[in-house]
């Protein structure tokens, strides 16, 4: 096997590594398969650049991170239902009583930092993210995940600053109901 | 910035911390807050946590599959 047949197999091995990182952030499975398709394509044009400076996957990651963004960026000019941001809304209000109290006081998480550990946590925020609103979840990832600032976000997503925090606001709220309501809630016994 | 914050101005200020650097007026008004209410106090523990925990969602998908 020449080295170039070696390395054209090592990037297709992480096709489904890659996968699963683009379908977090995408939700339409046929545009994460697209930007998979064109980073591995880009890769092979690349190899040669690659040179094994870094991981291959560090390397792969950094090149679908941009296909992603591209795919965000093509998204967020399509129309948008907004009907889903108003029940969000809605939601929240039923949090705090009339003065902005707690309606009900926040219970203690119990040992996060283990949860951390346990993939099961992982499967139940998937699934959470998985509920929010299309343009939220987004909003979230590129924030939380991908670490981009709130300008660039908006940039990409075209809403003022403000917007965008209200946006990022509500999804932690929902995350925050979500994770409770399906993992931290559901914690009364210790969890093996 | 007012002293005195409701626990529904708190949550808003907590989750755009996380997004923008906070004034000082800001950052005063929260400890204070703090300082009088738990379930706001818990509150600021789980948005760090949640920060925490989606940073490392892409590890987890690593460790579950290979």
């Amino acid at each position: 096997m020449t080295p170039a047949d070696d390395i054209r197999g090592r990037i297709e091995q992480q096709r489904a590594y890659l996968l699963r990182f683009a379908r977090l952030q995408l939700r339409d499975r046929d545009a994460a398969e697209d930007a998979v398709q064109e980073t591995l394509l880009a890769a092979l044009g690349a190899e040669a650049s690659y040179a094994g400076r870094s991981e291959l996957r560090t390397w792969l990651t950094g090149i679908l991170k941009h296909k992603i963004i591209d795919a965000i960026r093509r998204a967020s000019r399509e129309p948008q239902a907004s009907l889903d941001d108003s029940d969000d809304a809605a939601a929240l209000e039923e949090l705090f009583d009339r003065s902005g109290h707690w309606g009900a006081p926040v219970a203690a998480w119990r040992d996060p930092d283990a949860s951390l550990e346990q993939a099961q946590f992982f499967e139940v925020l998937e699934a959470c993210l998985a509920g929010l609103p299309a343009k939220a979840a987004r909003a979230f990832m590129m924030r939380e995940h991908m670490g981009l600032e709130t300008d660039e976000i908006c940039k990409e997503l075209g809403i003022t600053p403000t917007n965008c925090w209200v946006m990022l606001y509500r999804a932690r709220m929902a995350l925050r109901l979500c994770l409770e309501a399906r993992w931290f809630g559901a914690q009364v016994t210790p969890r093996k | 910035m007012k002293p005195i914050l409701s626990c529904r101005e708190v949550t808003r200020l907590v989750s755009e911390g996380l997004d923008r650097q906070l004034g000082f007026g800001e950052r005063v008004a929260l400890r204070l807050h703090f300082a009088i209410c738990r379930s706001c106090t818990r509150f600021n523990r789980q948005m760090g946590f949640l920060r925490e925990a989606t940073k490392r969602l892409a590890n987890a998908e690593t460790l579950r599959s290979s």
